[in-house]
Order: structure tokens, then C-alpha cells, then sequence
């Protein structure tokens, strides 16, 4: 049940990203990108990231297209016309992203056991201790504190520093944005 | 071991597909607008490979899907503005019209 469900909101996914790369006017391509978050967001749910999912829609899907869908507005484009480049760079775009499908594509055929046999060929890659048994935790720590405190768990702990930094840097973009969008200063 | 689990593989294939989607779109397009939706397009990909594998690796495979949501929404905030002020100059978002570095 769950791949099924899976599935179709993967096909929903590609199906929108690639209207959405292929839309003539700009406003149609940003409400379908809104699509694509939204069906993004079900496979969070159903990959165990319940958190992320509403964050996904709330901040995603309806903060930053709405920046995205101001600005088409703004800017008041008017009749969209084609801007696909020529046919020389879009023999070279189907070479390019064609490749590099083929070749990310490999990682369809992971799965948990064979990722655990790879990283344990390797130990110099990863920590052995952490051979998935975080996972495990984390699922055990949701059940005991809820889905929103396993993730808020490691941000307040081990990602403090970070977290912090992050306000640096939203503040610097907020003052970017104000000085270079302001016609004077 | 959920059933959440069996689908690794599947996410990882399809956050391929749709990175190599932005990809394309930023190859293709002319418009500066539609090449920043295909790099918040690149930018999902990735947190959907984040959050797969956060099912094995724990939780911390979460918390940078939320950093790496904070960093493209502050690109995209001070790249609009950039597209906001280059239309006030050229009247234009097609990358042909925007060439002042070419010489």
C-alpha cells in the first residue's frame, strides 16, 4: 500500500518538475514547481519525516513560491514568449542531463542491506557504530517524544552552532535584499 | 524496520530524476526567473535525498534538510531582488539581453 501510494506521488513529482521545466510562461512554471513541493512533501510523510513534510508545505510551498509568484507579478512579463535556447544547446542539454540521470539513476537499486554491506567494506567512510542503528533510535525517540522533538532533539544539541550561524545569515540576505531591491538608498 | 525502509532506492532514483530535471531546465531556459524555479527545483532533489536516508543515519539527516531549506530561502530573497533591480535596468529577464560581462 504504502509503495503504491508512494509511486504516485513520485509520478506526480516528475510529471510536474518536467511541466514545470518545459512551461512557457514563467507564472505556470513556479505554480507547477508549488506543485512538485506539494507532492514532495506526501513522500516525506511516507519516508518517516512527518516534521519536514509540514515545514515543506508551510515555509516551501507557501513562503518562498509566494516570493517567487511576487516578483512574476511585479515584473508583469506580459504575453509569455518562447525563451528555450537553440537546438544546438538543446542537443547538448539532453547530452548533459541525460548523462547525469543515467548515471545518479544507479542509486535506484539501493537498498538499506546492500548500503550497510558497501559501508562496512569501507569503515573509513563512516563511523561503524553508526551502521543504521541511529535510525532506530530516532524512530524509538519519536514514539517516545513525538515527531517534532526527535528533530528539534539533535538542532538544540549537537546543531547549536550551526542553528546560530543560520540567523547570521538570514539576516545578512534580509539586508541584501532591502538594499538592492530599494531604487534609492 | 518500516515500511518506509523498502523504499530507499525508489527516493534516491527519484531525487536523481528530478535534480537532473533542474539540470536540463537551467540548461534550456533563457529566462532568469525559470532558472531560479529549476534550481529550487535541484535544491528539493536533494533534501528528498537527505530525508531518505535519514530513515537509516538518524535524525541529523532531518535537521540539514532545515539548513538547506534556510540557505535557498535566503538565496532566493537576495536573487530576486538582483532580478528586480537588472529588469529596472534592462526592461528584460532574458539572459540574451543580460551580457554586460561579455565585453
Amino acid at each position: 500500500m504504502t509503495e503504491a501510494v508512494f509511486y504516485v506521488f513520485a509520478a506526480c513529482a516528475v510529471a510536474t518538475a518536467s511541466m514545470c521545466v518545459l512551461s512557457r510562461s514563467a507564472m505556470s512554471a513556479v505554480l507547477w514547481l508549488t506543485a512538485t513541493m506539494l507532492s514532495l512533501a506526501a513522500l516525506y510523510v511516507l519516508l518517516g519525516a512527518e516534521f519536514v513534510a509540514a515545514i515543506q508545505v508551510l515555509v516551501y510551498a507557501g513562503a518562498v513560491m509566494v516570493l517567487f509568484l511576487f516578483v512574476v507579478m511585479l515584473l508583469n512579463l506580459g504575453h509569455p514568449t518562447t525563451d528555450m535556447r537553440g537546438p544546438a544547446a538543446m542537443a547538448a542539454t539532453v547530452v548533459i542531463a541525460g548523462l547525469l540521470a543515467i548515471q545518479l539513476f544507479a542509486l535506484w537499486s539501493y537498498s538499506p542491506d546492500r548500503l550497510a554491506a558497501e559501508i562496512a567494506q569501507a569503515p573509513e567512510f563512516s563511523d561503524p557504530a553508526s551502521l543504521f542503528a541511529a535510525g532506530q533510535a530516532t524512530r524509538d525517540d519519536a514514539v517516545a517524544r513525538g515527531v517534532v522533538g526527535a528533530v528539534a532533539a539533535p538542532l538544540f544539541e549537537v546543531y547549536l552552532v550551526p542553528f546560530e550561524i543560520t540567523s547570521i545569515l538570514l539576516l545578512t540576505a534580509i539586508v541584501g535584499a532591502v538594499v538592492l531591491a530599494k531604487r534609492k538608498i | 524496520m518500516t515500511d518506509g525502509m523498502a523504499l530507499l532506492g525508489p527516493a534516491l532514483g527519484l531525487s536523481a530524476i528530478l535534480f537532473s530535471l533542474g539540470v536540463a531546465g537551467v540548461l534550456l531556459r533563457r529566462n532568469v526567473i525559470v532558472l531560479f524555479v529549476c534550481i529550487e527545483l535541484m535544491l528539493n532533489a536533494v533534501n528528498l535525498t537527505f530525508v531518505a536516508l535519514a530513515q537509516l543515519h538518524g535524525a541529523s539527516g532531518q535537521v540539514m534538510v532545515f539548513f538547506v531549506m534556510t540557505v535557498a530561502a535566503a538565496e532566493a530573497a537576495v536573487g530576486l531582488a538582483i532580478i528586480l533591480a537588472i529588469f529596472r535596468h534592462k526592461q528584460s529577464v532574458d539572459l540574451q539581453n543580460i551580457n554586460l560581462l561579455r565585453g
